[in-house]
């Protein structure tokens, strides 16, 4: 408890800022311990989604009207301020897209499209559904072979048969940043430079990491990364793909529409410039302003101090719940941060959820979109309680009560 | 048959019963209780046809027509899931399929246990209670 007053920042001053914090639910003061899923937002983001619908709402790029160029410019400066804390070289590398899904799909049929029968992608054992489904979906379509990196039973990903799997035929490979699960911090430096030596690209799912550190694309020369804003203090139904500029320009649009051409004709249509050329008709322009404001918001947090913080979490939770006789902790990476991850001898996650829920106590039970890494630890599903900045020591000691008095209820 | 009370009344027993407990926690260590007690279905009979599958927990239904009257029993691999089985088998156990069929459970939302009975829950329930009445108009048409 005494290490987190000698923070350099000041978590109930944060806490202050997240109105969704300060209610009650079943007569509770509500923990919220979900933040894998989707996380709060600061009150600077709900104002400014009030203020855009209020006094800018138009569509951009296509008004000469005072409106109009307004709302383009506030987007286009919500896209410039993205570029800049992820170091992009230019903001044509920003592209704004519907979540971390989406742009795994841009992805997988655009550059999919370049590849040819027999190339492989390569992803790990601990991938979310959405950096499964749709590399098998074109798999499927353009017969080329999806490997999967094994993990050893600690939830960290085996270096040595990665690099077993590299070869010239690797075309991709695509991994999560964080795993949403476990909590596991992969090592994608160094992996994302292992397949730059065989040649091919690599994409960071960064749906789990974004919220958590500083990411600067440059120092780890991904060729693409991705993330959802809603996970981001953001909105929902917005994100970002980024993807380095001439790689961007090789590939073929995605979607056809509006925005994304220069000239059309009958007989042939040229398409717009990047960012626009993948980001066809009216795009979530709420969603990409309010977007940059959640960024202006963890513009001003000590990013080092929410990492000390963040673990110091994740450590004293895992501590206090290892105590807990029949519960194992799933995911024991040497690098992990966040997320705890566990289960119970006996007793179904469905039933912890639930009686944590009436307690006040929000947690996500299941399998987090991870069904292959389910079957790996040969459980049907976990109970996940999920950290943010806001969180702290004294929720978790709130959590472990509840959990308590859920257990004695189900024996 | 063994003669079934009125379908309505038994909703109304239960939310009486529901009355008395002060607070969610109450109720849900009633449901456990339930649920504990529940008797399960016999392990042959847990099959794929009669799995109900749902994200978080998993339902197994057991139906038949017996003397006029609907025969359930079901099993669940989570116990709160598997109380409110109880409770719903309470409900629907002898009665006529006809009644099952066209019959409003209006006690789930009275008692409060709606949420886990919403499409987007997914805890095997919702399915199947559409099992139950499926059932009971199948052996309608049966006869
Ligand atoms: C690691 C990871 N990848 C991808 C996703 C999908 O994100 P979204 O549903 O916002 O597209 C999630 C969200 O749960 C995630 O945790």
């Amino acid at each position: 408890m005494s290490a987190l007053q000698n923070l350099p920042f000041n978590v109930r001053e944060i806490r202050e800022q997240f109105p969704a914090l300060r209610q009650q639910v079943y007569g509770k003061n509500l923990i919220y311990f979900d933040n894998g899923a989707t996380s709060q937002k600061p009150q600077l983001v709900l104002d400014a989604i009030n203020h855009y619908y209020s006094k800018e709402n138009a569509n951009i790029h296509r008004g000469v009207h005072y409106l109009s160029q307004r709302a383009t410019t506030e987007y286009e400066a919500a896209r410039t301020r993205i570029q800049k804390r992820l170091n992009a070289k230019s903001s044509n590398e920003i592209i704004f897209t519907k979540g971390t899904t989406d742009g795994i799909n841009l992805v997988a049929s655009s550059f999919g499209n370049m590849l040819q029968a027999g190339d492989e992608i390569i992803i790990s054992a601990m991938e979310h559904h959405s950096n499964i489904v749709p590399w098998q979906m074109l798999c499927e379509r353009k017969g080329l072979f999806l490997r999967v990196i094994p993990i050893n039973f600690e939830g960290e990903i085996l270096q040595d048969e990665y690099e077993k799997l590299l070869s010239k035929k690797t075309k991709l490979v695509a991994i999560t940043h964080i795993s949403n699960t476990l909590g596991t911090v992969n090592p994608i430096k160094e992996m994302i430079a292992k397949a730059h030596n065989v040649g091919a690209k690599f994409l960071v799912d960064g749906a789990q990491s974004i919220q958590h550190m500083s990411i600067d694309v440059r120092d780890l020369n991904c060729d693409f990364f991705v993330f959802s804003g809603h996970k981001v203090f953001g909105p929902t139904g917005i994100g970002v793909l980024y993807g380095k500029e001439d790689l961007l320009d090789q590939m073929p649009p995605y979607q056809g529409g509006g925005d994304m051409i220069a000239k059309v004709t009958f007989e042939r249509t040229t398409y717009n410039e990047l960012p626009y050329k993948f980001e066809a008709g009216t795009p979530h322009i709420a969603g990409g302003i309010c977007l940059g404001k959640a960024f202006e918001y963890i513009e001003s947090i000590d990013f080092k101090a929410v990492e000390v913080h963040e673990r110091a979490l994740a450590d004293y939770a895992s501590q206090v719940l290892e105590t807990f006789e029949g519960l194992t902790i799933i995911g024991d990476a040497k690098n992990k941060t966040s997320v705890v991850s566990f289960s119970l001898k006996d007793l179904h996650p469905f039933d912890i959820g639930t009686l944590l829920d009436k307690q006040g106590i929000a947690v996500r039970t299941g399998h987090h979109c991870t069904q292959p890494l389910m079957d790996f630890y040969k459980i049907p599903g976990t109970v996940r309680a999920s950290f943010a900045f806001y969180n702290t020591i004294e929720e978790i000691d709130a959590f472990v009560i509840a959990l308590e008095r859920s257990l004695n209820m189900l024996k | 048959m063994e003669t079934s009370m009125d379908i309505n009344k038994i909703q109304e027993e239960i939310i009486s019963e529901f009355e008395m407990f002060d607070d969610w926690m109450e109720k849900y260590e009633y449901l456990i209780e339930l649920g504990k007690d529940l008797p399960i279905i016999a392990e042959e009979l847990k099959t794929e046809d009669r799995l109900i599958e749902g994200c978080q927990s998993r339902v197994w239904l057991n139906a038949a027509l017996i003397d006029g009257g609907m025969s359930f029993s079901a099993d669940s691999d989570a116990i709160i899931t598997k109380g409110i089985i109880g409770l719903l088998i309470r409900v629907m156990n002898h009665q006529k399929p006809e009644i099952i069929a066209s019959n409003d459970l209006f006690f789930i939302k009275e008692i409060g246990l709606q949420e886990h009975l919403s499409p987007s829950r997914s805890n095997g329930l919702l399915g199947m209670v559409k099992r139950m009445k499926l059932e009971a108009i199948k052996s309608l048409n049966k006869k």
